[in-house]
């Protein structure tokens, strides 16, 4: 007797919505160094960067599949004399425009093209983690600098958006920071603790946080979110080393997010060019279509027939996707293991040793890396 | 709940978009990097409150439009809700 071999079902995969979410990474060019910079650490190698003309041209394909917000970052985006054209352009199509800044190079004149162009919204960053912020918290260069901008944002009718990343250095300055907030005249603070990648993940262990730490920030947020409730809004992001699931990274790998790097190289994430063994299609070959629907770089980690033991079982898997595929790539060295801030990873002990290390009463000593040209 | 006066007249909140996106056959609201999409009685209660026209004249419109009547009371509650949320704000 034989039984008849099992036949597979065929795999058909829904056709993904639309890439809603476009993310334009102008440049790689930025007058900062910072420490938890997630650029890649080999951008001084990467192509020449899209021309205008090219830069266009996805934004009007993007915007024909249906993507709706546009992100305009760097790189500090301020140092292409294009982006008020681009911005402009995008309004045009319909884009709601968000510009990422640290504010370098926003004087009056380009604030004033950037609004005449229709641009939506600005996200003053906090970029420099030591020499910046003590500068910033010290009351000098770089708070006059903020201050300035910041008055200008406010002159143009934007809402002043504050995001300052969090790590080892300056959590412990939560108060400090949100008082300059305050004095800034911010109406939200985004207190962002720092994801490692690039330049951060470099520096890990000189940035991650210790739990006292970061209890002692969040109290300190409670204090003055009761003090300035509406007023100035402020959001905490906690790191997500400290938690126990993953985040669900990019609503899950080519499902909303669409990333184009400065030389044109489409991602579905802003660090997914690490991942081994991919190939990420570059928008001066290919049609937004076609990377975005046909792609093996974008096709590769939608759905869930990527995922090992325990995500491709687990009944959370349609909630986090198994977390973020370059923090698994860089832990485990396998971008298809659950991200190990799961702590149903065989692999979750490398995230609480590195926890357990913030503890030690000296931290490695260990030079911090400023992002530079190397 | 707000309690919002018939003359008061609703406009889509400061730093919102309300537009049109064939893509997802729908109205979507537009905010710093993020999207709320509209059901159809959203969308278009939405895309009257235009600054112009007062609390009042959006359900007669309404009506006008889609030949029906008795929408007052779930376009006031739904113009409630959304001024809470500030998607719509009354501007002085």
């Amino acid at each position: 007797m034989s039984t008849p071999l099992p036949v597979p079902a065929p795999r058909i995969a829904p056709r993904p919505g639309p890439p809603l979410w476009l993310l334009f990474e102008l440049t790689y060019r930025c007058p900062l160094h910072c420490v938890f910079c997630y650029n890649p650490t080999d951008f001084s190698r990467t192509g020449p960067e899209l021309k205008t003309d090219e830069w266009l041209r996805v934004l009007r394909e993007a915007r024909a599949l249906g993507a709706v917000q546009l992100g305009l970052s760097g790189g500090e985006p301020l140092v292409r004399d294009d982006l008020e054209t681009i911005v402009a352009a995008a309004h045009e199509l319909g884009f709601y425009t968000n510009l990422i800044t640290s504010g370098v190079g926003l004087n009056e004149t380009r604030l004033q093209a950037l609004k005449g162009a229709g641009l939506d919204h600005i996200q003053l960053s906090f970029q420099d983690s030591t020499r910046e912020m003590n500068d910033f918290l010290s009351s000098t260069r770089t708070f006059e600098l903020k201050s300035k901008v910041a008055a200008l944002i406010k002159r143009y009718d934007y809402p002043m958006v504050l995001n300052v990343v969090l790590h080892r250095l300056n959590i412990d300055h939560v108060a400090e920071i949100l008082t300059m907030a305050q004095s800034m005249g911010a109406d939200y603070v985004e207190l962002a603790n720092t994801q490692y990648y690039g330049w951060a993940w470099k520096n890990r262990q000189q940035l991650l946080p210790s739990r006292a730490q970061l209890e002692r920030a969040e109290a300190t947020t409670q204090r003055f979110r009761a003090q300035y409730g509406e007023r100035m809004r402020i959001y905490f992001v906690v790191p997500d080393y400290f938690e126990r699931r993953p985040k669900a990274c990019m609503n899950g790998l080519g499902s909303v997010f669409l990333t184009i790097a400065p030389d044109g190289c489409a991602l579905p994430c802003q660090a997914a060019r690490m991942l081994p063994g991919l190939q990420f299609p570059n928008v001066r070959e290919a049609s937004v279509e076609s990377i975005w629907y046909d792609s093996e770089g974008f096709n590769h980690f939608r759905g869930d027939a990527w995922m090992k033991e325990p995500c491709r079982s687990c009944p959370e898997k349609a909630k986090d996707f198994g977390g973020c595929r370059c923090q698994a790539y860089m832990l485990t060295g396998d971008a298809a293991n659950a991200d190990p801030v799961c702590d149903l990873s065989p692999f979750h002990h490398l995230v609480t040793e590195a926890v357990a290390r913030t503890e030690l009463p000296y931290v490695e000593e260990k030079p911090l890396v400023f992002r530079d040209h190397r | 709940m707000n309690t919002i006066a018939a003359t008061a007249r609703p406009a889509i909140g400061r730093g919102l978009r309300l537009q049109w996106e064939p893509a997802q056959n729908a109205h979507v609201l537009l905010y710093p990097e993020g999207m709320i999409k509209l059901n159809g009685s959203a969308g278009e209660i939405m895309k009257r409150c235009d600054g112009a026209r007062t609390v009042a004249d959006i359900p007669a419109d309404l009506e006008r439009s889609f030949a029906t009547t008795g929408l007052g009371d779930d376009v006031a509650a739904f113009i409630s809700m959304a001024l809470d949320k500030k998607w719509l704000e009354i501007r002085a």
